[in-house]
């Protein structure tokens, strides 16, 4: 067994794993964090995704002994006291969700895009959450969200929410 | 899906690395070729050594006409790298086109080259950029020219008790071009087919050109074929088609439910000539 120390939503957490757990699984069932979600378990659909050192990283292909000493964010760790962070006060507005379950891994992958790009085209979203897969919206209404949350978090005139037919 | 049993041993140096060698034992860097392999049980080591915090495979330097990537560079940062936007922009282009952001944020060049996935991408750039390996062993450091480091199917000339440390990419002389394009499996964003192109050009007419295909055979190759048709010759419409049309001369096509042999045939020719048109 190995000690991993993570800090977690700016709060620390350590736990005894074998060097095979997964940091996905640490996350969820150690610390019962489960907003981060396991889709296709194979790198491929994003569900897992969290935030490492303030990078984007799927967590079901990462040992949770590669991550001790790291700082993570996952959906847990977005909403604070004053209310929902700017990216799902979008994803609400903008009904940018069905089921729900690939949206903490597109959310966190977004905040990871706005904070290196705060202005990001239409193509350059599109392009920046290609690794996480939704199957219900069509995207459409993700990609009219993270516009949204762009235009919030500059302090910018907040584009409609009204939904677009295509 | 959960790897079976291992030890984990995490190194801070490549000596260090070096001394936790062992038959069984497997390099861990961001792991994203080596842990999918082992939640499939297609790999089952014995030992882990996480190399990824050794600082030292890590940096990008130049080193006056070559630039040097460490083995643990991720794709993401030789992405954004200008010094190697401006050695070679191919590389940058190409780690940028690999998986998607969280992969190229945890992989490393190393680590695939290592794997050696026939339709990686890294393959193809390193062969037409004519790059060297540096690798390091118990005996010391020594060089393999990436035209001689893959040897067939996921296997490379890397030798079981030895690290890969660089990767040295020649800087493109001055009025050279470069490009990598890619028809990808839409999941997993491998390689269908992958294309590198490394042109020097003199008044319009083709010096020098080495062109590069990943995805199509059982290990990426340098197309001489298609070089053959363009050296010296002018760029046009009909030196390209008759180019395009050798991508797959002498070398066995791959079937697999992502592309038949023919469809990947057919495929290749399509991206070499998007790759050439690009260099016109």
């Amino acid at each position: 067994m190995k000690t991993v120390t993570l800090k977690i939503n700016g709060t620390e957490h350590t736990a005894e794993v074998s060097p095979r757990t997964l940091l996905v699984h640490l996350i969820r069932e150690n610390f019962s964090m489960t907003g981060t979600h396991i889709g296709c378990d194979t790198s491929s659909c994003g569900a897992c995704t969290i935030l490492i050192d303030g990078k984007s990283a799927k967590s079901c292909t990462i040992l949770a002994v590669q991550a001790d000493g790291t700082e993570i964010i996952t959906v847990e760790g977005l909403a604070t006291a004053e209310g929902l962070h700017p990216i799902q006060e979008g994803f609400h507005l903008n009904h940018a969700l069905h089921c729900g379950f690939c949206t903490a891994g597109v959310m966190l992958r977004a905040v990871e895009l706005l904070e290196k790009n705060p202005n990001p085209t239409e193509e350059e979203i599109r392009w920046g959450i290609s690794g996480n897969l939704c199957r219900c919206t069509g995207y459409n209404n993700i990609v009219k969200a993270i516009q949204w949350a762009s235009a919030k978090m500059q302090g910018k005139e907040l584009p409609s929410t009204e939904p677009v037919f295509v | 899906m959960i790897p079976s049993k291992f030890q984990y041993k995490r190194a801070e140096s490549v000596s260090d690395a070096l001394s936790m060698m062992s038959d069984d034992a497997k390099l861990l860097a961001g792991g994203h070729s080596l842990l999918p392999a082992m939640k499939l049980r297609l790999n089952q080591p014995d030992t882990l050594i996480d190399i990824s915090r050794i600082e030292e495979l890590k940096s990008i330097k130049d080193e006056g006409d070559h630039i040097v990537i460490g083995a643990a560079a991720t794709h993401h940062d030789i992405a954004h790298s200008n010094l190697v936007k401006g050695a070679c922009s191919m590389i940058a282009s190409g780690a940028g086109q690999i998986g998607d952001i969280q992969v190229r944020n945890a992989g490393t060049i190393g680590g695939s080259l290592a794997h050696a996935d026939p339709a990686a991408d890294w393959p193809a750039l390193v062969i037409a950029a004519e790059a060297t390996i540096r690798v390091q062993g118990q005996g010391g450091p020594r060089d393999i020219p990436a035209a001689s480091f893959f040897t067939g199917f996921y296997e490379t000339a890397l030798a079981d008790d030895e690290i890969i440390t660089e990767i040295h990419i020649p800087k493109l002389p001055a009025g050279s071009s470069s490009t990598y394009v890619k028809f990808v499996q839409p999941a997993s964003r491998f390689a269908i087919v992958g294309c590198a192109v490394v042109k020097n050009a003199a008044e319009g007419e083709v010096g020098n050109i080495k062109v590069a295909v990943t995805g199509v055979s059982e290990m990426a190759y340098r197309a001489h074929g298609v070089e053959d048709e363009l050296m010296g010759q002018v760029v046009s419409d009909e030196s390209i088609d008759r180019a395009a049309a050798r991508a797959t001369d002498h070398v066995d096509v791959l079937s697999d439910h992502y592309a038949s042999e023919k469809y990947r045939k057919h495929i290749a020719q399509v991206y070499v000539r998007k790759a050439l048109e690009t260099l016109k």
